[in-house]
């Protein structure tokens, strides 16, 4: 075989072991939820009819999946406008060299590189009913009664409040480095003008340096928004979608129909309703990427 | 504001600036703190709602450390990570590293491209993927075995780590495998001898990378893994640790600190490199 006939060989030899395991489990599930979806498939069953909508049709009949998918907007936008802004101010404290960075980013990057099942059931222990340190503390300063201290995880509206901060202390570390990657990678004549020019801090912040920083902080609120919504560690370990599925989210709901529940094909279709924001990220996402290329 | 002086305003700044870090460190950190203090406090320290909670009221001790390793699966748990860890490893090094290099050298321009779509494929979700996976994963027969992950895992391994080590070669100067290859080496004896050791910082990247996915992973080893002695730490922590509603709270905390140290102080090493992966295109 001639060099250049080798070389046209080698490089598909090269990748397509990678692309065809890929394909083949995640190009293949990803149909296959489609396929459930409109189908009768249970754990057990052996044969498949179609079935057109009407597992879409029972599942948007149920008050669970509608709670669970307005769970979901909440949980997902609510923690991701905290993580922004919470990750401007502590990407904005930790951009200039000072001694102890090294230290303090460590700290502040735990909540992102432990696994999360393990950081939630140390915040179920934090927010456990009898126990909570946090309502020893809310207790000790006579902001919270000693005999009905705050449930935590108990009641619906502080369970909502709970998971998302849990969810939100998670991600922060994450949009975190994402931003303080940009902010370093900044060209830093133009706010330099700017202070010589008499713009104040805040000016230079709001009017220069993060308007330049909107690509990266995109980067950072897309993968957000998927890691978020998609998501159900948090609420499995916090609450299992409790009390009374008032936290319940769209990929847990998945979770308890498709899986413990058996019921595969109702379980793909809530599953299904993930896909619309997946195919906007992705092409915003290619949008960013395309950008970045030409210019 | 205006009437302070240039001084005093640094001053000023300096304060807010330390509050400000402090706060959040303190706040992103406690849970692990707690998790310290948790493992090593006595029984009866623990659950007395007199004692401060923030301190040692009685004498620390290493009961809950000892429950952990001589009455649960705890080690079991450390030992299947590793295993599944290695395995993953191992099968994402040798089909992502010749992917990223004959889409950044060998195919053109539509090679980027790919790389993309590859790349594209990291964003689908496990929770959309897990159903149908779980019924191939019991059709291949790995159902309740550490096999199904070790299968699965690599699917969204792989995609990240084609990109991560893209980014690494296309880094390499063009010139070096030429020279190589005038020299009388084959394209693919010049991948395997010049760029592979030239790369090797890019390769532990994704080593670290994947293991640290591999323990972080939850949703999939709850799918397919039922029984404890099948599960990683990850999993078997917060769901098996557990025995009825009682839980163990001081070997509970032990366990979740040994496990997730580790992999925090490694990851912490390669951060830059890992989140350069996901800012490619957005930052130059």
């Amino acid at each position: 075989m001639s060099a250049l006939g080798r070389q046209r060989w080698l490089g598909p030899a090269m990748f397509l072991p990678a692309i065809l395991y890929v394909a083949a489990l995640i190009g293949v599930p990803f149909a296959l939820a489609f396929l459930y979806s409109v189908g009768d498939v249970k754990v057990a069953s052996v044969g498949y009819h179609f079935v057109g909508l009407e597992n879409f049709r029972s599942v948007l009949q149920s008050p669970a999946f509608r709670t669970a998918l307005r769970n979901s907007f909440v949980f997902t936008v609510s923690s991701q406008v905290l993580v922004l802004i919470g990750a401007t101010i502590l990407a904005l404290a930790l951009k200039d060299a000072f001694r102890g960075r090294g230290f303090i980013r460590f700290l502040i990057l735990l909540p992102w590189v432990a696994p999360v099942s393990i950081g939630s059931i140390g915040w179920k222990w934090i927010l456990d009913s009898l126990y909570s340190v946090i309502n020893w503390v809310l207790i000790r300063f006579h902001l919270a009664n000693e005999f009905s201290p705050p449930m935590w995880l108990g009641e619906p509206k502080l369970a909502m409040l709970s998971v998302v901060l849990v969810h939100t202390w998670h991600m922060l570390p994450f949009a975190t480095v994402i931003i303080l990657a940009g902010w370093t990678a900044l060209p830093k004549d133009i706010p330099e003008a700017a202070a010589v020019d008499g713009a104040g801090f805040f000016r230079r912040l709001f009017q220069i340096e993060i308007p330049m920083m909107r690509p990266i902080m995109n980067v950072a609120v897309l993968f957000g928004v998927i890691f978020t919504f998609t998501d159900m560690t948090v609420v499995y370990i916090l609450t299992r979608g409790g009390p009374y599925d008032t936290t319940q989210v769209l990929p847990a709901l998945a979770f308890f129909t498709g899986v413990l529940g058996s019921d595969l094909a109702e379980g793909a279709a809530i599953s299904i309703f993930v896909v619309p924001l997946l195919v906007v990220v992705a092409w915003l996402m290619l949008r960013t990427a395309h950008r970045a290329e030409v210019t | 504001m205006a009437a302070l002086s240039k001084s005093s305003r640094r001053i000023l700044g300096g304060i807010v600036h330390w509050i400000v870090l402090v706060v959040f460190a303190v706040v992103l950190a406690f849970p692990f703190y707690w998790m310290f203090i948790t493992s090593f406090k006595r029984t009866s320290d623990l659950y007395n709602l007199k004692n401060n909670p923030f301190i040692f009221n009685e004498r620390p001790t290493l009961e809950h450390l000892k429950l952990l390793f001589n009455e649960t699966l705890f080690l079991r748990w450390l030992g299947n990570t590793a295993f599944a860890g290695l395995c993953v490893v191992t099968i994402t090094l040798l089909l992502a590293v010749p992917a990223a290099y004959a889409l950044t050298r060998l195919t053109g321009r539509w090679g980027q491209r790919v790389g993309i779509g590859i790349f594209l494929t990291y964003l689908v979700p496990p929770t959309l993927l897990f159903i149908p996976l779980s019924r191939i994963v019991a059709t291949l027969g790995l159902q309740d075995s550490l096999w199904s992950i070790i299968l699965v895992y690599p699917s969204f391994t792989i995609p990240f780590s084609t990109w991560l080590l893209m980014g690494f070669f296309k880094s390499i100067p063009r010139e070096l495998e030429d020279a190589a290859m005038v020299d009388g080496l084959s394209r693919f004896q010049a991948f395997l001898k010049l760029v592979i050791p030239i790369s090797l910082s890019g390769i532990l990247t994704v080593v670290i990378f994947t293991f640290t996915l591999v323990t972080q992973e939850f949703v999939y080893a709850l799918t397919f893994i039922s029984s404890a002695a099948h599960e990683t730490v990850g999993l078997g922590v917060p769901v098996f640790l557990v025995r009825g509603d009682v839980y163990y709270w001081g070997s509970l905390m032990a366990a979740c600190l040994i496990a997730s140290l580790p992999i925090a102080v490694l990851y912490n090493l390669f951060l830059d490199r890992f989140i350069a992966g996901f800012t490619v295109g957005s930052v130059k």
